[in-house]
């Protein structure tokens, strides 16, 4: 009854038992957290704006992106993974999203920040709706834990505009 | 001698019930495993609603050996999330980032572009010779909750097949001389 392999299968069992449970209440325990997040993203300019020989649009701008996610941060969080995107209507599609530009925020320190950059993605429609184009830009965050449930919620911005011609 | 003699003692003394009810209870314990699989198969929605992370793409959030658990919701996709997609003329199923997403209108049918975060480039060069989007029925579910380094396990296991009959042979001869 009280032979070694009895007495390692249940300390394993007991181990993993704890380690789970620990786990699950680290997990649970983001529930506990309710982030205010803000966010501003600003285009300052268009630096091109074709028909592509294809027949797509193609936009190319400047974004300012200043946004403070650090209440995002609880001591389960391994990282944040943050996304700037841009979301319009068109007749053919009831909605495109074109992320613009990401960025992994790895702690606490770095989620207050201020970022100066063209989009890193090339934003091209699915034909040639974008000139005059109303479009909302959004901030999304996407929360990774050490361990458990990930979650993620987003900003949305509305009334911004693409140039009424090509450029 | 000890442990090793109590073991090779007990198979000598097994009865033909005894045999019979550790057959059963391995069968329970096979049974059951697979109930749990089965259950979790209906629940997310997802034909594997657990996969591991073989390679390093969507470091440093998922390393590999990290455990991803799906959920196929009738939900649509949306860009941000991680999906887990199935390439046509591929077997390994890949782990990205949806970053853009175009749903149709009159049909609802949506194309949809991934990349992994720590590649440098979208995941066109992976997909299909000259398929620029992926479709509803590529994406085998999105990623809801992660446990880190458990899928070492499989991957050694997949990698070194003889620890895996070595660790299946250990827990037989265990099922079959527990006495209780």
């Amino acid at each position: 009854m009280h032979s070694f392999g009895y007495r390692a299968n249940a300390l394993l069992t007991f181990a993993m038992t704890i380690l789970a449970l620990m786990c699950a209440m680290a997990s649970l325990s983001d529930n506990f957290n309710s982030p205010t997040p803000s966010a501003h993203v600003k285009v300052v300019n268009i630096n091109r704006f074709q028909k592509q020989p294809k027949g797509n649009d193609e936009v190319s701008m400047q974004l300012n992106i200043s946004a403070d996610l650090q209440s995002l941060f609880t001591w389960n969080t391994k990282q944040v993974f943050v996304y700037v995107a841009a979301e319009y209507e068109t007749p053919k599609n009831s909605l495109n999203q074109i992320s613009l530009w990401d960025g992994i925020i790895p702690s606490k320190e770095h989620a207050k920040f201020w970022i100066h950059t063209s989009n890193k993605y090339r934003f091209i429609d699915q034909g040639s709706n974008l000139r005059g184009k109303e479009f909302n830009m959004t901030l999304h965050w996407h929360v990774m834990p050490k361990t458990g449930k990930m979650s993620a919620d987003k900003i949305v911005m509305s009334g911004y505009h693409l140039p009424d011609e090509y450029r | 001698m000890g442990w090793i003699g109590e073991t090779i003692d007990s198979i000598k003394s097994l009865q033909i019930r005894q045999v019979l009810t550790q057959a059963v209870s391995l069968g329970m314990i096979v049974t059951s495993a697979l109930i749990i699989w089965k259950a979790l198969m209906c629940i997310t929605g997802s034909e594997s609603p657990v996969v591991v992370v073989l390679s390093g793409s969507m470091e440093p959030g998922f390393k590999r050996g990290d455990i991803l658990f799906l959920h196929m919701s009738k939900d649509p996709i949306r860009a941000g999330e991680i999906v887990v997609f199935n390439v046509d003329g591929r077997e390994i199923p890949i782990v990205h980032r949806v970053i853009k997403v175009h749903e149709r209108q009159d049909t609802g049918e949506v194309d949809v572009l991934t990349k992994g975060d720590n590649n440098y480039g979208d995941d066109r060069l992976l997909y299909a010779h000259g398929q620029l989007w992926l479709q509803r029925h590529h994406i085998m579910g999105r990623a809801v909750g992660f446990l880190p380094y458990v899928g070492w396990v499989t991957i050694i296991m997949t990698e070194k097949p003889i620890i895996k009959y070595i660790l299946i042979g250990a827990l037989g001869l265990l099922v079959i001389t527990s006495k209780d």
